[in-house]
């Protein structure tokens, strides 16, 4: 019971930081059909910046300061960089993105360096906020959730009632249309790649000091929160939603298993020796499969649901 | 079905292409002749390597730039066949597989196919975006999975092998380097003219209007989705034979020949050549390894330049290296090139000042980041710079800014005249047409 709450709340708080990512990832790509392959970038660039600027400020400021800047980062990238090749079509912008995560990995080790750099924690975020049984639950995992939480309310009250939200609604599906109403949609799209790597930057901040802040932290998540935008449905914010919950509990779950095959053989009264065939296959415990786990999944959904859990187009 | 598309049925060319056969007999003798001009050691490398990446960069392009499926987990193919050739290669050397080492390429190709049999059936479902990412998501699967299974895969140490097994033939041991790039060039060479006939064969064509028109395709009565899957198939067949030599030339296969490194160095390469030529993958290559392993003993930045000139080229030349020979090859042919010989001459001179900035900006900050133990000094270009000695940025920085400045006044010029040449060449074709 205990393992089993203390997994669950673990996975959460992670899945919802996937969610931050995935987010972003998901308006920018249904919005102008633009897969950013930059976007673990931008999370890493956050978290560098919220080490930058928390080393000056404090921590509390660069909450705010460093997604903005991120956010600022995104409108220019996307008005000097995406604008410009987005006539060739979609190929060539994802190839862009792409180069961008290449440059940007460069730049971050040119100034910061390959180590990892000490961003830690604020004091008044350390130690425990509750314990369970004998686990306690740290109070910067309950921060994270409450950010996240904080965060996706903020986005769907701006999608649904506010003005730009309307606007940035209709321009996913009728941007003709809206161009037609007098709406500027290049400003539309700029202010929706800003806000998408604006959340990466957010989830970097808060990414960053949980985890290790390094130059490998956005290929480290970079892959899954693409699974996650699949498994969930290209384009389907409630599907992201879902999709980077399950993926961050299973993960939470899976790492801390260590059951083999050997083990659910001797269980169903099998003897498992170096000699069985496969053995190797056996031998590994759930725990050591863990980071295959959403690849597979993904696998699983394009065999069995090729749209995804909540999408609504294929292919 | 797959097999007759990969050993390439005669392909019924026209009667006697006598600039096919001259292009072919050049690069064979290109292929033949290098090594005896560029003799060193490591020389002989960058040519191995290059012949290696020539073969993946190309059995890449025939998904990428004549089938549209945009891929980041290609190396999956190459890597696994390098695994396998791997083996094979201990296998024989512990005298349990009868095969000469010349052929062990050929295991590699086979595993690559049968990967592509099974992944290809996964990834080809779809196409466009989705398609890009399941590959890349297939791609971290097997990197992952390759690190969960030390016995086969060796771990983070790899396995190695050792090449020099067997009776020698004719006194081809494959102990000196110069034997191996002979082995490479000739894989590569008949690698090379198999995906050209590929690329002329019914499913190449269809492959082609399967990139450009999937719906059209379709109502001709072609199932895209099948396309899609031998045409992948057959890609991995000649990634695994690049990942068989590159077996054998290094003599160790690691965790790092599946990895998204590798998959994205492969696109990176195929699109710098440009992916809409057939031998833009070639130039690619060799502008790769140049990068890779010839500017990579000058400066631990390159991949920061290699990153930038893949941007540059993304978004002011699409079609890659390739299109940029082929485009002033037709300003040449109508005898334009003097409008452009000024605009030239400024673009390339102020941009030599701004790469002279941006080499030194970088250089400096990336010695005092990374290599600051061994003081503040480092050398460019011959000159001592100073990274704590705030005049030398003074100066890194204005060469920088001027450069850039005057650059984006060349280039404007440049692009100005360039769009009037063009529009020349145009009207010419059109009253050609006419007349």
């Amino acid at each position: 019971m205990e393992f089993f709450l203390i997994s669950l709340l673990n996975g959460v708080s992670y899945g919802l930081l996937l969610f931050m990512l995935a987010s972003g990832l998901t308006l920018i790509f249904s919005m102008m059909g633009v897969l950013n392959f930059a976007h673990a970038s931008f999370y890493m660039i956050g978290a560098y910046f919220a080490y930058q600027i928390s080393t000056w400020v404090g921590f509390w400021p660069a909450l705010v300061i460093a997604p903005l800047l991120v956010g600022g980062l995104g409108a220019l990238v996307e008005k000097y960089g995406l604008r410009r090749v987005h006539k060739w079509g979609h190929v060539p912008e994802l190839l862009f993105t792409f180069g961008l995560s290449y440059i940007i990995v460069e730049l971050v080790q040119i100034v910061w360096g390959r180590a990892a750099v000490p961003y830690q924690v604020p004091a008044e975020l350390q130690g425990p906020l509750f314990t369970l049984f004998t686990t306690s639950f740290p109070k910067y995992r309950g921060f994270m959730m409450l950010v996240a939480v904080l965060m996706l309310v903020a986005i769907w009250l701006m999608l649904t009632r506010t003005r730009i939200g309307l606007v940035i609604q209709a321009s996913l599906t009728h941007p003709e249309t809206v161009e037609a109403l007098g709406h500027n949609v290049p400003r539309v799209f700029m202010l929706t790649f800003a806000g998408g790597t604006a959340l990466a930057g957010l989830a970097g901040v808060i990414g960053g000091n949980a985890f290790v802040t390094e130059p490998s932290m956005a290929a480290l998540v970079g892959s899954i929160i693409f699974v996650v935008t699949v498994v969930g449905g290209m384009g389907s914010l409630a599907g992201a939603f879902i999709a980077s919950l399950l993926i961050g509990v299973m993960q939470s779950f899976a790492i801390a298993v260590d059951y083999s095959g050997i083990k659910l053989a001797q269980d169903i009264g099998f003897t498992v020796t170096p000699a069985t065939p496969l053995y190797s296959l056996f031998q590994l415990s759930v725990s050591q499969v863990a980071p295959v786990l959403p690849y597979l999944l993904l696998v699983l959904i394009l065999i069995f649901r090729p749209k995804g859990l909540m999408g609504t187009r294929e292919g | 079905m797959t097999t007759s598309v990969q050993s390439g049925r005669p392909v019924r060319f026209q009667p006697l292409n006598v600039g096919r056969w001259l292009v072919w007999g050049l690069t064979a003798v290109l292929f033949a002749v290098i090594p005896l001009i560029f003799k060193s050691g490591f020389a002989i490398t960058l040519l191995s390597q290059m012949g290696i990446l020539i073969v993946f960069a190309l059995s890449y392009n025939m998904i990428f730039g004549q089938g549209g499926m945009l891929s980041f987990g290609h190396a999956v193919y190459s890597g696994l066949g390098a695994f396998f050739a791997i083996h094979a290669l201990n296998w024989v050397g512990a005298g349990t597989l009868p095969l000469p080492v010349s052929l062990i390429p050929l295991v590699g190709g086979l595993f690559g196919a049968l990967f592509g049999v099974i992944f290809g059936y996964v990834t080809t479902k779809k196409s466009g975006t989705p398609f890009a990412m399941i590959t890349l998501g297939l791609g971290e699967m097997v990197f992952a999975a390759s690190l969960m299974f030390p016995g086969f895969f060796g771990g983070e140490g790899g396995i190695s092998s050792d090449r020099v097994v067997g009776a020698p033939f004719l006194g081809i041991s494959y102990g000196p380097a110069i034997q191996v790039y002979y082995l490479i060039a000739v894989w590569c060479f008949v690698s090379m003219i198999a995906m050209f006939a590929f690329s002329h064969t019914p499913l190449g064509r269809i492959s082609n209007a399967v990139r450009d028109n999937p719906e059209r395709a379709e109502f001709l009565g072609y199932n895209t989705q099948r396309v899609r899957y031998l045409v992948l198939i057959a890609s991995a067949f000649f990634a695994g034979i690049s990942g068989g030599l590159a077996a054998i030339n290094f003599e160790i296969v690691t965790a790092e020949n599946v990895s998204a490194l590798r998959s994205g160095g492969v696109l990176l390469a195929a699109f710098i050549g440009g992916a809409m030529f057939f031998f833009g993958p070639v130039i690619g290559s060799v502008i790769f390894v140049l990068f890779a392993v010839a500017l990579s003993e000058w400066t631990k930045a390159w991949q920061f330049y290699l990153g930038v000139f893949f941007v540059l080229m993304v978004m002011y030349a699409p079609g890659g290296v390739a299109s940029l020979i082929l485009m002033n090859l037709r300003v040449a042919k109508y005898r334009l090139f003097a409008q452009l010989r000024d605009p030239y001459v400024g673009v390339l001179m102020t941009g030599g000042v701004l790469l002279v900035g941006i080499i030194l900006v970088v250089e400096m900050s990336y010695h005092l980041t990374l290599n600051f133990a061994a003081g503040s000094k480092t050398s460019i270009f011959g000159f001592t710079m100073d990274g704590a000695d705030p005049a030398f940025w003074v100066m890194a920085f204005g060469i920088l800014i001027s450069g850039a400045l005057s650059f984006e006044a060349m280039r404007r010029y440049f692009a100005r005249e360039w769009g009037a040449v063009q529009e020349k060449i145009e009207d010419q074709l059109r009253r050609e047409q006419r007349g």
